[in-house]
């Protein structure tokens, strides 16, 4: 049985997540599906972009275009995955609206689907985002099939355009099955039922694009979900050495009685195991390095002081120096749910 | 500083000051997977050539706020502006790329006023213009082969950045996709119509077209295939087609007087990038300068490892001593652990490359964001150990 939690977002059940290319949307993405599906939930994780990135971070054969078992959560959860493939998803609509799947495939074949979802990119968002709405709606049952669907969505740079796919077919047929696709779709983006989550980096330019694309988002009345602060080093130096250590003024003297007594340095006053190397040398490595830390620590703070005057909820994951493989998407995971972010 | 080229030190050194001196080479294009450093590159290799005595112009895709305020970048016209402050003989002039201005700018000078006009109103081409997949590689293309044009006189070094996307192979591959496409059957086939001659090729092919343009109109409605018709028939002939352009763009990347400059973090994404991108290269007979490893760790203090440093620091901890000294060996030992995994990266792009020069950039504390700035970092580039 799910167990019921206050988390932050309880009445979400699309969870879109964007942010700079490279930050982690994908790892982030996955992680948070996995918390999602923790303690007995059925999760759907989409990709649109036609990478196979889960694919590969689950360790799977590439994704059909069918929902596949991903990944079990603790406490029964299941996690599904599905590679959303423009072509198909349309061949899909003109078999429902028209009953046009053989004439279909045969356009396929001849590159002209491909090429109808190229002239009007705003047709290709309408059936990614067409996707994400059905899964949201579907129910087996008299329930629904998926608790929550998460989508690995493009970066925030085209984030606001792709979801506001209203504004995206306004040129286009003005009746017909896209349209109202389209009118569809934004009952559900642009409600209570969606969050967008924004994934970035304690550096200058992620933060600044998760910036704007808040700003963006918000001027399209779409639903600004949590920030999601990847890759973060912890800092080493306690609050009070770290000013001192950035103006390299630690005392040396101490530090050199520290690594003697450690075994660091010899009573000779040297490296110990490398007689050639004088103890002052090594001393002058560390606060200098020291010094280069308590630097980024510094700018890393003025980013989250950015961050903040977003006012949107914030999480932190860590750097994982050996990077990421399935244990540590669990590990995620549970850091994402101990944040209250699932 | 000690350790940064040990991240690659069983491949030969590029020799930057070598590259930028050389008078035979007229254009530098700076590529690389996203977020690795391209930009900064560019930039930095620019400010060192001027600063040499070349007449350089660099154009830059999306730079950092920041750089792009220090480079006077916060003018956007689209054309190179000198840049302040450059030191020596030489001369910078910088620019930021404006896609759909560039785009806009090529129809204004292909086209009769009248023709333009009509084309830049046209809902499909803005649409193109400002939001297609390969536009911006197109354009940037387009861009360098204007700059190119008016070299001699103005410049006699281009410093080019790329795109941020995701794959560094779509800076050559983007433009011939979308010339392709531009030039493709399906469009000529909806232009056909619009022209007498058009009409025997299409009775011939008439029930699958029909079909085509059937389910089209009803998908988007029959207003986007008039905006289609209406555009390509305004730019036939124009430009002599997309797709030969785009190859016309391409050669030119060929020309012996142009070298690439690879970059990458030591990241397993990026080096895999770097290594699709140099192998590219090597298929289609372009010349590579070299390799530049952004970003990577170094340490003062190479003979402590990690294990000693991060032991001593436990042991400090435990009886009880002040924390300084055990944090900066922490930070230490993390510093070591890093380089030693980031030269394993590098390794297995080097074995694979053997002849592929390699220029080394440490992660600096700060973000780069003015020319001393890229000045430091132009001087690693150029640092031979
Ligand atoms: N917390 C983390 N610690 C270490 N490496 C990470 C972390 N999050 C992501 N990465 C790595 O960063 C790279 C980019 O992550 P990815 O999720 O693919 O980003 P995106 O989808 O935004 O392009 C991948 O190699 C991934 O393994
Ligand atoms: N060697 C370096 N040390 C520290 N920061 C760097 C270094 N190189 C680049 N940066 C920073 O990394 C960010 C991304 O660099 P940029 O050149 O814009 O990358 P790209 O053009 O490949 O996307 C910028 O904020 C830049 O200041
Ligand atoms: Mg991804
Ligand atoms: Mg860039």
């Amino acid at each position: 049985m799910p167990t019921e939690r206050a988390a932050d977002w309880p009445h979400v059940r699309l969870h879109v997540v964007t942010g700079k290319g490279g930050t982690g949307k994908t790892t982030v993405a996955a992680a948070l599906a996995l918390a999602l599906a923790t303690g007995g939930r059925r999760v759907l994780l989409l990709e649109v972009e036609g990478r196979q990135g889960l694919a590969q971070l689950f360790d799977v054969p590439p994704l059909p275009y069918e929902e596949r078992r991903l990944a079990v959560a603790p406490g029964g959860g299941e996690v599904f995955g599905l590679a959303i493939d423009p072509e198909e998803a349309l061949l899909e609509y003109l078999e429902m609206f028209y009953n046009l799947r053989r004439a279909g495939s045969a356009l396929k074949r001849m590159g002209a689907i491909d090429f109808a979802t190229t002239i009007a990119p705003g047709v290709r968002d309408v059936l990614l985002t067409g996707k994400a709405k059905e899964a949201v709606r579907r129910k087996r049952d008299g329930a629904h099939s998926y608790d929550a669907v998460v989508m690995d969505a493009p970066p925030t740079g085209r984030i606001a355009r792709f979801l506001n796919v209203n504004t995206e077919v306004a040129g286009l047929a003005r009746t017909g099955p896209i349209r109202s696709q389209a009118d569809a779709v934004m009952e559900v983006i642009g409600s209570r039922l969606t969050a967008v989550h924004l994934v970035t980096l304690l550096e200058e330019m992620p933060v600044q694009e998760t910036a704007d694309g808040v700003r963006e988002l918000r001027a399209a009345g779409l639903p600004v979900g949590g920030v999601v602060v990847n890759q973060v080093r912890a800092p080493l130096l306690s609050p009070a050495a770290q000013g001192r250590a950035r103006k390299r003024q630690l005392d040396a003297e101490t530090i050199t009685h520290d690594l003697a007594k450690a075994g660091v340095l010899t009573g000779a006053g040297t490296l110990a195991g490398r007689p050639h190397i004088p103890a002052a040398e090594v001393v002058a490595a560390l606060v200098e390095e020291g010094a280069d830390h308590a630097e980024r620590v510094a700018l890393e703070q003025s980013q989250r002081d950015d961050i903040a005057l977003l006012e949107r909820p914030t999480y932190e994951l860590p750097f994982l120096p050996e990077g990421v493989d399935l244990g540590a998407l669990y590990d995620l995971a549970e850091r994402l749910r101990t944040q209250d972010m699932a | 500083m000690t350790g940064a080229q040990e991240v690659a030190p069983r491949s030969p050194t590029l020799d930057v000051d070598a590259l930028l001196d050389d008078r035979e080479v007229r254009v530098v294009v700076c590529t690389g997977a996203g977020g690795v450093g391209k930009t900064t590159t560019a930039a930095a290799l620019a400010l060192r050539a001027a600063e040499r005595g070349r007449a350089v112009v660099v154009l830059t895709i999306d730079p950092a706020r920041r750089l792009a305020q220090s480079l006077g970048l916060t003018e956007l016209d689209n054309d190179p502006r000198p840049v302040e402050g450059v030191e020596g003989t030489g001369s910078l002039a910088a620019m930021m790329l404006d896609m759909k201005r560039t785009f806009d700018e090529f129809v204004e000078a292909n086209a009769d006023t009248e023709r333009a006009a009509t084309i830049l109103a046209n809902p499909f081409y803005q649409s193109l213009s400002s939001s297609f997949a390969g536009t911006q590689e197109y354009m940037a293309m387009e861009k360098l082969g204007q700059l190119r044009r008016r070299a001699g006189a103005e410049w006699d070094l281009i410093v080019v950045d790329t795109p941020p996307s995701r794959s560094a192979l779509d800076f050559l591959d983007a433009p011939r996709r979308l010339g392709s496409f531009l030039d493709g059957r399906f469009i000529r086939l909806l232009a056909a119509p619009a022209k007498a001659g058009g009409r025997a090729y299409l009775r011939v092919i008439s029930a699958g077209f029909g079909v085509f343009t059937s389910v089209l109109s009803k998908l988007l409605g029959a207003q986007v295939l008039t905006d289609v018709q209406t555009f390509v028939g305004s730019v036939d002939t124009l430009f002599g087609g997309f797709r030969e352009r785009a190859e016309e763009t391409y050669a030119m990347l060929q020309a012996p007087d142009t070298r690439f400059v690879v970059v990458a973090a030591p990241e397993r994404d990026a080096l895999r990038e770097a290594s699709y991108f140099v192998e590219r290269l090597e298929a289609d007979a372009m010349p590579l300068a070299g390799l530049v490893l952004n970003r990577v760790a170094t340490t003062d203090a190479p003979d402590l490892d990690a294990a000693t440093a991060l032991a001593a620091a436990t042991r400090l901890e435990a009886v009880g001593r002040p924390p300084v000294t055990a944090a900066l060996l922490r930070i230490h030992a993390d510093r070591v652990a890093t380089l030693h995994r980031q030269r394993r990266l590098a390794d297995r792009f080097t074995s694979a490359h053997r002849a592929v020069e390699v220029a080394v950039v440490p992660a600096l504390a700060r973000d780069v964001v003015d020319l001393e700035d890229l000045r430091a970092v132009g001087r690693h580039l150029a640092t031979r150990d």
